[in-house]
């Protein structure tokens, strides 16, 4: 789960991050009042789920508290389009409002799990305010790592490494290591995936400061943090990926293309998908629709298909394992009893139960296009498509 | 030939009472599989499905002698029953739990750390050497006992590509689930290993997907050590960055978690990329009979 910018420096400072001096303001009069609180130069910052909001003009510089207001009203209620985003962009609610400070070199420290080690890792550099696999490939002799043991905690050794691995001297050596032990405090009581700060400034006056935050949350996790689901924005989400998780579809992204797929497990949603553009189509989302033991959820992934008005085919894979095929065919039946479908729908059945679901299927008098196995599946959804059969 | 279970397996099931675990415990016994013991905290003394239960490994493994558990528990509460079972010695654990905290799991690798137990999983679909044992929730039937090896990082996928391999008179030696998790306990490169060595494993099929660098690392085996054959395929080659498919650890997050990647790393290694996931099975039935000849 992601959050916004002010809300992962809220949650730094807990842990005795240093972060510029700031406020979230959603109206263009709570902007100017923000900065006429901090004085002097203030920076307005788009508070929303994308990196590269810089770039995209979420981010400007205002002189005086007017010209903060102004910015405020020109960023507020607009969608930010960035790199990172759709073409339709995310919808700017908020914008941070923070002091601004004289940045004399910009560093780079994060702490993940790395997949090889099964550990904890902290990744520094001083080659902050570029994306770090872009340093990675430049220049790799600028990346620090340590891997932490969870029995023992961060250490400040590790802490000295990456600290003048980063060419601090001095006193920095120390706030770094202070500033270290308080991410990886921060990264393991909150559960997170990703604790980052990018860039970590060191100001003219020697102080090291986290210019910009990030933190994503393991969402395995969240049953044991209220505190963080609370700071959940599902208007920064795709709509149709909300609406999903409230008929109780989890596993659900929205795609460019014009298929609807409906699949159990999420590696054979994935191959499905694959298939349909190997046979010169595109899904129009991936949808794994788990195991289940009654209907209500085939009915709603159907009723995702009428809401996306991307959608020209409907294929259904279905492989019973744990998920039974029956149950997937009624549900298939009722979704036709219960709403008006307007494209062509495929269905490729096999596994649990997969006499009784064909038998469902081609009882109930519903028109859809019957194929034999996968590739067929793929294929008829395709050809569907293109209006070549109904 | 088979690796990890076999005729010798005998099988605890840890959350024997719950829905899930009772209901699987049911289909393994059916295919064959000698379940000796459940656990349940609370519920120790009764029975079920004419299985003793106990309230802890300890004792059961003491009891019967079971020397591979298979994990039913709650995500919350996942971890603990995988350490528990390594502290009684099991030395085969198969979790089948689906979504269990990250941190949940460095706690736990840091645990299995220096002990001979081998985890299986999580979010696993499990482990079968067809004709011998099932300690998994896998269908049963579309297996066929033979000589391909199949190690996987997804569960309906996998379906499909045996059903695939069986249509074409293909059998399999084990097939292994290793999870769809960002940290599973063993990796390709730890079953690769396996099959190696496993006299009746003349070819493997290794189904990756998106996110980490498993397959990469599995590439740099095939590369040192594999002589065997290998099919491989990687789903999500049409997944967006940053989107969490489904699985836990399916998510770009950075240049390696590509599928183009991945199938380029195992294409050098000489792994044999199936053009589709429909033709999987063609591909292992190519390389079979180059073999063969």
């Amino acid at each position: 789960m992601k959050v916004h910018e002010y809300q992962a420096k809220a949650v730094m400072s807990q842990f005795g991050i240093p972060v510029p001096k700031g406020k979230v303001a959603s109206t263009p009069a709570e902007a100017r009042a923000v900065a006429k609180e901090i004085g002097g130069r203030v920076m307005v910052k788009a508070q929303v789920y994308a990196g590269g909001r810089g770039k995209a003009g979420g981010i400007k510089m205002a002189d005086t508290p007017e010209e903060a207001g102004e910015i405020a009203s020109r960023l507020l209620g607009t969608r930010l389009v960035t790199h990172q985003t759709g073409a339709e962009g995310v919808p700017i609610s908020r914008v941070l409002v923070e002091e601004v400070s004289e940045v004399h070199r910009e560093l780079y420290i994060s702490v993940l799990v790395d997949s090889t080690t099964r550990l904890p890792l902290m990744m520094a550099s001083e080659a902050g305010g570029m994306e770090i696999e872009e340093v990675a490939q430049a220049a790799p002799e600028k990346i620090f790592k340590v891997s932490i043991d969870p029995a023992v905690g961060f250490q400040p050794f590790q802490g000295r490494k990456l600290a003048y691995g980063m060419n601090l001297t001095g006193k920095q050596v120390t706030e770094a290591t202070k500033l270290m032990t308080g991410l990886y405090q921060l990264f393991m009581t909150k559960d997170c995936c990703l604790v980052e700060i990018n860039p970590l400034a060191v100001t003219a006056d020697g102080r090291l400061l986290a210019l910009d935050a990030k933190l994503n949350f393991d969402d395995n996790a969240l049953f044991r943090h209220k505190d963080i689901q609370e700071l959940h924005d599902e208007e920064q989400e795709e709509p149709l990926e909300v609406q999903a998780r409230q008929w109780g579809i989890n596993n659900y992204v929205k795609m460019d293309g014009n298929i609807g797929c409906m699949v159990n497990g999420a590696g054979l949603a994935m191959a499905v998908n694959d298939l349909i553009q190997y046979c010169g189509g595109s899904a129009a989302n991936f949808l794994d629709i788990g195991t289940l033991n009654t209907t209500d959820r085939v009915v709603n992934a159907f009723r995702m298909f009428v809401a996306d008005s991307g959608v020209k085919v409907v294929l259904v894979n279905i492989f019973g394992g744990m998920a039974r095929v029956d149950v997937i065919a009624k549900g298939v039946v009722e979704a036709y009893q219960q709403m008006d479908i307007p494209f062509p729908v495929v269905v490729r059945l096999a596994g649990t139960n997969v006499d009784e679901g064909k038998r469902i299927l081609s009882e109930s008098g519903i028109n859809f296009i019957e194929a034999e196995d996968f590739y067929d599946g793929a294929h008829k959804a395709v050809q569907a498509a293109k209006g070549q059969i109904k | 030939m088979s690796i990890l279970v076999d005729k010798a397996t005998r099988l605890l099931v840890q959350g024997i009472t719950g829905g899930e675990g009772s209901f699987h415990t049911q289909r393994c016994i059916e295919y064959g599989t000698k379940v000796v013991a459940g656990v349940t905290p609370g519920k120790g003394g009764n029975q079920i499905l004419g299985v003793p239960v106990y309230n802890n490994v300890e004792r059961a493994v003491a009891e019967t002698e079971a020397n591979a558990s298979i994990i039913f528990v709650p995500p919350a509460f996942a971890a603990d029953a995988i350490m528990e079972a390594t502290d009684a010695g099991i030395p085969l654990i198969v979790c089948i739990t689906e979504g269990i905290p990250v941190m949940d799991m460095v706690k736990v690798h840091s645990y299995l750390k220096g002990k001979s137990t081998r985890l299986i999983g999580p979010n696993c679909p499990g482990v079968i050497s067809p004709g011998k044992c099932k300690v998994g929730i896998m269908v049963g039937e579309i297996h066929l006992p033979g000589n391909v090896g199949v190690v996987s990082r997804s569960g309906t996928l996998t379906y499909d590509v045996v059903a695939q391999l069986t249509s074409l008179g293909i059998g399999q030696s084990t097939c292994v689930g290793i999870g769809g998790d960002a940290l599973p306990g063993s990796t390709f490169v730890d079953i690769l290993n396996l099959f190696n060595v496993d006299n009746d494993t003349k070819a493997v099929v290794l189904v990756g997907e998106i996110g980490g660098i498993f397959e990469q690392e599995a590439a740099e085996f095939i590369k040192g050590e594999m002589t065997k054959p290998v099919v491989a395929f990687v789903a999500g080659s049409t997944a967006p960055p940053g989107k969490r498919m489904g699985h836990a650890g399916a998510i770009i997050t950075g240049i390696a978690g590509k599928a183009s990647e991945k199938i380029k790393a195992l294409s050098a290694v000489g792994a044999l990329i199936a053009p589709n996931p429909a033709e999987i099975g063609l591909t292992t039935k190519r390389v079979l009979d180059r073999i063969s000849t």
